[in-house]
């Protein structure tokens, strides 16, 4: 089941296309990546999904029906370009956002107790926005995105502003709200969360998609069947069912290549075949990192 | 409409919460009390003396200038150069130079004085002068004193205007004090209340908060929310201003009536010493002024123009606050907004002038065309109601305006969409009337 189905959707504004012909869909309860470089059209999809615009054709459904203002209050967004009224005082503020969401007043407040004495923010709530700190402005930010407790959680760069501590907190509480069946969808540039927390993604690029699947499909899909191996010995650069890419001594004497698997051979028969002429003390498949993947897809996409 | 309302109170209590709120509302009623109590207090109460000094060659002019309230006449009868001399020691204002030709050469008539000489000093010495001399003249050619004592009339209409309820003695003068302070009450808070619907939607804008609250708002209700928002805070200091400038006028004018009474008695005594002609005072009338002004007012259709104020200050606000969202959202900072502020702030500024002139004739064409067109109507129309409008001229004003203001929140609604997601661009007029018609 999916939550979002984003069908054939294009947007264009007078100067240029922002989505050409997209079509997404995000499985409902993943943490979904959604990649592109800057200017992709990231955020105008996001916007489209969050109801700010609308697409000037195809359509977007919502848990199997089209967008409407129904499903505003089953989606928390955090946007990119951070912002509260600075003058408001937090609990104010975050009692506000909450009932535009929906909630009512009583609701709101005993959420907002709940997420308060979590994050160990008891003493903020009189405290106007303005006089906190940037980090102290995000978890505001973030509670506001989450407290109406929504079946879709759209963060766009979420860790950026977040010392480590910070971001270990927000990451765990991603992780808690996908456990109680959340879907979030991650807009980023950094490939270690996607790397560590998106089970799906897909990628953008000049206003089209490129990619999109289960991270471990891409992953499959983006093998170059190349293995490392450390070893002390010779070997031949030309095997019949291997060849070697490149070598290079490691400080304590052992070599290290990257060798490529031709035509079907399994990983066991190059084992076997390294095993008779060198003493092998690592071996692995490379397996290709989101980064290379997303350098890869976007590299190879024709310019416009 | 349940957000809506949640943008309504949330504008609306962050204003009125603030302390600058507060102090306007108590401190508006007290600026304007003791402005007006000044202004009367002024009219009644004896200002400093002045004393001229008069060096009369001719000898025309002996015991011609008479002591009033304010001005005290001294002759001199030493020569100009020594008279001037001695000018800086004494305790003259000024010194009148009347030389022994004046009849024939009236220009040669000099004021010395240390500082510029008010223009009400000039044309009271100049009076003096200019009658002596007609005087002169006219007795030369035969006209006796006595006939021109006859020949001089006067004439203090009263004006009265005739309407269903039959004749009244209504006060033009009153009519033009009512109209005057509502057509500038709107004007400030158009300006007032106007830039702060842009300021709030600025700083939603450069704090980037626009994009959290319009995934939950449309952008069309939160803009409307805070123009509303806002349209009520005006309405709360507004009535607050009624209602404390009430009080405090009662409490005020009663002070003030019980001194002036004992003030025009005084004037009056010193008049009938100085056997002064009883028009040479204005208002010299024996009547208590304030007393005059209050009733004059009280003549006045009061709820009529509360009425109409409040119609006429939502109406305009509504209608400019919506132009001036429009320009919030269309730029980036505060310092931006110069650019399309002037095509917003001319027509209430011209609205404001030609307020002047609709004083003075607010029956005239300008007076009907400026007060039927939406853009200058709250001003104008609110200066004409005091003098009293025909029902179908009030009536076909206020469609006008609603239909007007409908327009311009349409067209701000168009431009404000676009805008305040647009982050870091200069925006022309030119894409501007784009944004308008952006499917």
């Amino acid at each position: 089941m999916n939550i979002i189905e984003v069908r054939n959707v294009t947007k264009e504004y007078s100067s240029h296309t922002a989505l050409d012909n997209v079509s997404i869909s995000i499985p409902k309860g993943c943490i979904f990546g959604l990649l592109g470089p800057n200017g992709a059209g990231k955020t105008s999809l996001i916007r489209i999904i969050n109801q700010i615009t609308g697409p000037d054709s195809g359509e977007v459904l919502f848990d199997g029906v089209p967008l409407n203002p129904n499903h505003i209050s089953r989606i928390g967004y955090l946007p990119e370009e951070r912002g509260l009224y600075k003058k408001m005082k937090v609990g104010e503020q975050l009692l506000y956002l909450a009932q535009l969401k929906g909630l009512s007043q009583k609701e709101a407040m005993e959420k907002l107790k709940t997420w308060f004495i979590k994050f160990d923010i008891k003493t903020w709530w009189d405290k106007t926005i303005g006089d906190l700190s940037k980090g102290m402005q995000q978890k505001v930010q973030f509670v506001s995105t989450v407290l109406h407790e929504p079946d879709l959680i759209i963060l766009d760069e979420p860790f950026s502003g977040f010392d480590p501590i910070n971001a270990n907190l927000i990451r765990d509480e991603i992780l808690e709200l996908k456990q109680k069946g959340s879907t979030i969808i991650f807009s980023t540039h950094r490939m270690e969360t996607v790397e560590e927390l998106c089970d799906h993604i897909a990628l953008i690029h000049k206003s089209r998609k490129v990619l999109d699947g289960a991270k471990r499909e891409i992953k499959e899909q983006f093998k170059t069947h190349t293995y490392f191996v450390e070893y002390k010995g010779h070997l031949d650069e030309l095997d019949p069912i291997y060849q070697i890419l490149d070598q290079k001594i490691l400080e304590d004497g052992y070599l290290r290549s990257n060798i490529h698997l031709d035509g079907g051979a399994s990983s066991n028969a190059l084992l076997l075949n390294l095993l008779s002429k060198v003493e092998i003390r690592a071996f692995g498949e490379n397996i290709p990192t989101m980064s290379d993947i997303f350098m890869k897809a976007v590299n190879e996409v024709p310019e416009a | 409409m349940r957000n809506i309302f949640l943008v309504i109170r949330r504008e609306y209590l962050v204003r009125v919460k603030k302390k600058s709120f507060l102090v306007m509302t108590v401190l508006g009623p007290l600026l304007f009390v003791a402005f007006y109590g000044t202004v009367f207090w002024a009219a009644v109460s004896s200002v400093d003396i002045k004393t001229v000094q008069v060096l009369d060659e001719s000898g025309l002019f002996r015991n011609k200038f008479k002591d009033s309230e304010t001005l005290k006449f001294e002759s001199t009868n030493t020569s100009i150069d020594s008279a001037k001399a001695a000018f800086p020691n004494s305790d003259a204002n000024a010194l009148v130079y009347i030389p022994a030709n004046v009849i024939q050469s009236p220009k040669s008539v000099r004021i010395y004085a240390a500082k510029n000489v008010s223009l009400e000093l000039k044309s009271e010495i100049e009076k003096v002068i200019e009658k002596e001399i007609e005087d002169i003249k006219l007795a030369e050619a035969g006209i006796t004193h006595k006939i021109l004592e006859d020949s001089r009339v006067n004439v203090n209409s009263e004006t009265i205007s005739l309407s269903e309820e039959g004749e009244k003695t209504s006060s033009s003068g009153a009519a033009t004090v009512i109209g005057g302070i509502c057509a500038f009450l709107i004007y400030m808070s158009v300006f007032i209340y106007g830039t702060q619907v842009m300021r709030g939607i600025t700083e939603e804008k450069t704090s980037r908060i626009v994009e959290v609250i319009i995934s939950s708002v449309k952008p069309f209700q939160l803009m409307l929310g805070k123009i509303i928002g806002v349209a009520l805070v005006g309405l709360t200091q507004f009535v607050l201003w009624i209602l404390l400038t009430t009080a405090l006028t009662s409490a005020t004018s009663a002070v003030i009536a019980s001194k002036m009474s004992k003030e025009s008695a005084q004037i009056e005594q010193e008049m009938k010493k100085a056997q002064m002609p009883n028009q040479g005072l204005p208002g010299g009338n024996v009547d208590n002024p304030v007393a005059e002004v209050l009733g004059a007012v009280s003549s006045l259709n009061l709820p009529l123009i509360i009425g109409c104020f409040l119609f006429y200050y939502l109406g305009g606000y509504l209608l400019y606050s919506a132009l001036f969202g429009a320009v919030g959202a269309a730029v980036d900072n505060d310092a931006d907004t110069q650019q399309f502020m002037l095509p917003i702030t001319l027509p209430i500024i011209f609205s404001f002038v030609f307020a002047q002139f609709v004083l003075r004739d607010p029956d005239g064409t300008l007076a009907f065309w400026t007060s039927i067109i939406p853009f200058t109507s709250p001003i104008i129309m609110m200066v004409r109601i005091p003098f009293g409008v025909p029902a179908w001229e009030i009536a076909l004003s206020m469609v006008l305006l609603v239909l007007g203001f409908m327009g311009t929140t349409w067209v701000a609604a168009r431009i404000y969409r676009v805008g305040i997601l647009m982050y870091g661009k200069k925006v022309s007029y030119k894409e501007l009337v784009k944004w308008i018609f952006y499917k």
